[in-house]
């Protein structure tokens, strides 16, 4: 019996092997959908969505099915749940999404055991792109934003002293790491480390920040999620008055999303961060970007980094298809085509790094501002260009691997 | 002033706004608990709910926050009277599985409702000019907002301290609490009392979640994610007690911002620990009745 079916099985691979086809590829979609971090997932599946709506006549004759999983919290165990579903029952053959590094962080085994390419939209502590050679990367790394942030920090802001205040996951020690490495490589001192929690729930940032304020540095590097808790750091750095006590506030772009910018008021005026994105970047992709995006999702919606990333991650899905002719299920192939892609998005040009399949962006320092029509806004007050992940230039613990 | 009462002070300032927070929607959950034994885990529901109450009313319809406050209140406490007869009082003789369930799969309806109509992204609200800036007491300043939150604090425990202790209805309830059966065998309309109670409790959270905007930011989950440290503040301060939820609010408040100021990385560590060597000292927190 057994037999039978094997020899049945391998006739059919044979009868449809060669024949050039029209394939529906099947792309397993994992973003957080629910729990205080619903909006990054949303963010991200918009961009898709749009990118999809547009560009799904790019690759006819073949067609892309999206399968989309509720990553859930930040931990990892959800992501890892709903994606081996997704491998194993509804046999995706790229997955994409994780906004998350726990997710990434937990799946790397099962992704390396099934050959299934995972293109990370956001997930960025750096040593994940080192766990499979399966993972490529379209977000950043920590250290993209964090290492660069600390030479601009002391060099440019003038910042000598700093401290620095994390969620406490992989992420946010990292993000610290890449910031500290670079800001005493320039010379500055961080004279306080403080961890702020879980990314699960948004705590009361008063006491941390109150600590800070006592500290006295010159300027605070906070990295949160940029989800609920970018809201409650710019309402806990107003209320305490930090900015006139002379601490100025810089981090990562996740600090101030597009999407909640507006939100944020008085209290985000002045502060710098480091990013690869910002609805006001002035390039012709951006401009195109922004103009489908609203009339997509509306004028009061923004799209933000998170969502540039998105449209980059599903551009280079796409362009991958397109060059394998829509034959995508050898994994490895698909990493080797994805290896060296390049693109202008809204970000700017993009590149992932055949070492390293992370990607390679300009970051901007960027410092909010009130614009003319009495919106805040993200002017560009420094670039560096085509930046690669630091981590792994310097080889830093566990990147070095 | 020394740097270290200067610190001790501020540490107590901001503690104490939290642990108003805290008791504010925390309270309602305990007297429901306490009457009826029911478990509400709707109740960050109802919080989360008044919240969004108050979001629209300032942003869509140009209501200062306080009087939003207060409609918020009235609004979730009525509608809330509205769940407690169609769905909750079904199962106030059932088991406590079943009313997890239930009430579980009520907060989840509802994060997803507010999701639909709102959207995942935080919510926050315009706030008053004279709730912005800071007050400056010399030594040093305090944030506005959280010197208001103590205010209304304040001003709640006052009213619901004299509602309880001194009023007939308060005595009704107090009676009902330590015995259902004798309070209901001397003539007691205990379901009635117990539907004011809840819409009081919901009001209360509604009002708590119109606060909490500013503290954390308003998202639909809301109603879930902090639901633990509620029930964390009802078991330690023990059911059904006000005294007990307000010193177990001021506890955890406290400790918790002093732990965060002080130890920053032993995280929740603090919160947890209260509440081991509490529930461990006297299992049914500070004033629960056996």
């Amino acid at each position: 019996m057994k037999i039978l079916r094997w020899a049945g099985l391998a006739a059919l691979a044979l009868s449809l092997g060669g024949v050039a086809q029209a394939e529906t590829i099947k792309i397993g979609v994992v973003l957080p959908f629910s729990g205080a971090n619903a909006d990054l997932g949303h963010q991200i599946d918009k961009a898709f969505d749009l990118y999809v709506k547009l560009h799904a006549k790019d690759i006819l004759p073949n067609k892309v099915e999206i399968i989309k999983r509720d990553e859930g919290p930040p931990t990892g165990a959800q992501a890892k749940t709903v994606t081996t579903e997704l491998i194993t029952n509804d046999k995706v053959q790229i997955l994409t999404g994780f906004v998350f590094s726990p997710s990434a962080i937990a799946l790397a085994p099962v992704v390396t055991q099934a050959k299934v390419p995972m293109v990370i939209a956001n997930a960025g502590t750096a040593w994940i792109t080192n766990l499979s050679p399966y993972y490529a990367r379209l977000s950043f790394s920590m250290w993209h934003t964090g290492f660069p942030m600390g030479s601009y920090a002391f060099k440019d802001i003038g910042c000598k002293t700093a401290a620095v205040a994390y969620t406490d996951f992989p992420p946010g020690k990292d993000s610290v790491e890449a910031f500290r490495t670079g800001f005493e490589k320039a010379g500055g001192k961080v004279t306080l480390s403080i961890p702020m929690g879980s990314p699960v729930q948004v705590p009361d940032f008063t006491p941390f920040f109150q600590r800070i304020k006592d500290a006295k540095p010159d300027c605070m590097y906070v990295f949160i999620p940029s989800g609920a808790h970018a809201t409650g750091v710019m309402k806990a750095y107003g209320e305490l008055g930090l900015r006139k006590a002379g601490v100025k506030l810089i981090g990562p772009m996740d600090l101030v999303p597009d999407n909640k910018l507006q939100d944020m008021g008085d209290a985000a005026i002045g502060t710098i961060v480091m990013s690869h994105y910002a609805v006001d970047l002035e390039n012709a992709a951006n401009k195109a970007f922004n103009k489908e995006w609203h009339q997509a999702y509306g004028k009061e919606s923004y799209p933000d980094f998170m969502s540039a990333q998105g449209w980059d991650t599903m551009h280079a899905i796409f362009d991958t298809i397109k060059k394998l002719n829509g034959n995508v299920s050898d994994g490895s192939k698909v990493i080797a085509a994805l290896k060296g892609w390049s693109a202008d998005g809204p970000r700017g040009h993009v590149v992932i790094d055949p070492d390293t399949r992370d990607v390679v962006q300009d970051e901007h320092a960027m410092e909010i501002y009130r614009k003319a029509d009495g919106k805040l806004g993200e002017k560009v007050v420094g670039t560096i260009p085509q930046v690669k992940d630091e981590c792994k230039v310097l080889k830093i613990g566990r990147c070095g691997s | 002033m020394s740097h270290f009462a200067i610190i001790a002070v501020s540490i107590l300032f901001d503690g104490l706004a939290y642990a108003m927070f805290l008791f504010i929607t925390s309270v309602g959950l305990s007297v429901t608990m306490g009457l009826m034994g029911f478990v509400n885990l709707a109740h960050g529901a109802f919080a989360m709910a008044g919240g969004y109450v108050v979001v629209s009313l300032t942003r869509s319809y140009g209501i200062d926050f306080v009087p939003s406050l207060l409609i918020a209140g009235v609004v979730i406490g009525l509608i809330s009277i509205r769940f407690e007869r169609r769905l909750y009082r079904q199962l106030y003789k059932a088991t406590d599985l079943e009313q997890v369930l239930l009430t579980i799969g009520l907060a989840f309806m509802a994060i997803a409702a507010f999701t639909y109509f709102y959207g995942p992204i935080p919510k926050s609200v315009p706030l008053p000019d004279w709730l912005q800036g800071d007050v400056n007491l010399g030594f040093r300043s305090f944030p506005s907002y959280r010197a208001f939150l103590i205010a209304v604090g304040a001003v709640l425990i006052a009213v619901l301290w004299y509602a309880f202790e001194k009023t007939n209805v308060g005595a009704k309830i107090r009676a009902a609490v330590d015995n259902r059966r004798m309070a209901e065998s001397v003539g007691i309309n205990v379901d009635l009392l117990f539907t004011l109670t809840f819409a009081l409790g919901s009001a209360l959270a509604a009002m708590g979640g119109g606060l909490a905007i500013q503290l954390f930011g308003l998202t639909p989950s809301f109603a879930v994610l902090y639901l633990v440290l509620f029930l964390i503040v009802v078991a330690v301060g023990g059911m059904g007690s006000l005294k007990g939820t307000l010193l177990a609010a001021l506890a955890i408040g406290i400790i918790d911002t002093a732990g965060k100021y002080a130890f920053p990385v032993a995280g929740n560590l603090f919160i947890y620990a209260i509440t081991a060597i509490v529930l461990l000292i006297k299992p049914t927190g500070f004033f629960g009745r056996e």
